[in-house]
């Protein structure tokens, strides 16, 4: 059978979903925001909320989320879209509502925010990726930047006494009432996305539930930060991200 | 037996040439094009052993950019 033959609506197994737009992405090649956009889009396509979501982009590599997803979006001040959010769905109950925060956005600037909306127990999806660095600025070292990691601004490795120890703060927000559903998943194979999948699935069921906050963290690679290429990016975290933060359901009730 | 015939189409200027797809590929049917670059310079995957395609789809689900389409057909 001719390859012309098999292209055809009827044989379809997979395609980009229809919620993401042709605008050509501003990511560097092989970064796993891409595919976590993939995703969002994808659940929100399939639960048929196309109309009823709203995403919260933050300050970050993915601070354009907004061009690359046709649902409606607020960009929010740097560290402040879990805020931004609950007034969101605080408002506007019947609305999907999610924040989409890099490391940086959610683990730095923003800490306060994301532990108070989380003890809040907004009932919001926060998703969060997790890339070890600072991507748009060029690679400086992030609160979770693992020991030892070699960035712009610790040249010779990340040591506990001058920088402290990588923040793991998806356990910290397991620890508060608020939260219903805490995960960690990542993307780096077929399997892997169909399970990160699955989960930011939950999440959303979680949030129109009212069970409080879902926090799905995406471990993800920054193949220009890390100065690797992308499979070696992928290979180096499954070695090095995974032994730091383990993936699995942290906490599901 | 049936068997199963795939087809991967790239769009070819949203593509990258992160090489994620080619290493996803348990059958190794895509490749990145040797010479030739897109409008914004990348070599970009292709299809470079079709016959061999079983339709999994493994690189589209790996895709940043979300350039591949997959197509499966069962063959008697």
């Amino acid at each position: 059978m001719n390859t012309i033959d098999i292209i055809k609506p009827e044989n379809l197994v997979y395609t980009k979903p229809k919620l993401m737009n042709d605008n050509p992405m501003h990511y560097c090649p092989g970064c796993s925001h891409g595919v976590i956009h993939k995703l969002a889009a994808e659940v929100i396509e399939e639960m048929g909320m196309e109309d009823k979501t709203i995403g919260v982009a933050p300050v970050g590599c993915a601070v354009f989320a907004y061009n690359y997803i046709d649902i409606d979006w607020q960009e929010a001040a740097h560290g402040r879209a879990p805020a931004i959010a609950t007034a969101i769905k605080r408002l506007m109950p019947d609305k999907m509502v999610f924040t989409y925060q890099g490391d940086g956005d959610l683990a730095a600037i923003g800490t306060a925010e994301t532990i108070h909306a989380c003890n809040r127990g907004e009932n919001i999806v926060i998703i969060f990726v997790n890339n070890a660095i600072y991507g748009m600025t060029g690679g400086q070292m992030a609160p979770t930047t693992l020991q030892g990691m070699k960035t712009a601004t610790c040249p010779y490795g990340r040591t506990p006494e001058l920088n402290g120890y990588p923040l793991k703060i998806s356990d910290l927000l397991v620890k508060l009432e608020g939260t219903c559903y805490v995960t960690r998943q990542s993307v780096q194979t077929a399997a892997a996305v169909k399970k990160a999948k699955k989960a930011l699935r939950k999440a959303f069921e979680n949030s129109m539930a009212g069970k409080g906050t879902s926090i799905v963290e995406v471990v993800s690679t920054c193949a220009s930060g890390w100065k690797m290429t992308p499979d070696q990016a992928n290979k180096w975290m499954v070695e090095n991200m995974f032994v730091q933060y383990p993936l699995g359901d942290l906490k599901d009730i | 037996m049936a068997k199963i015939k795939g087809a991967v189409v790239v769009n070819t200027e949203r593509c990258k040439g992160c090489d994620l797809c080619i290493v996803a590929c348990p059958v190794d049917v895509l490749a990145l094009e040797p010479k030739e670059v897109n409008d914004k310079g990348y070599h970009y995957a292709y299809s470079a052993k079709p016959d061999d395609c079983i339709g999994c789809a493994n690189c589209g689900y790996v895709c940043p950019d979300g350039c591949i389409t997959v197509y499966k057909v069962k063959v008697d």
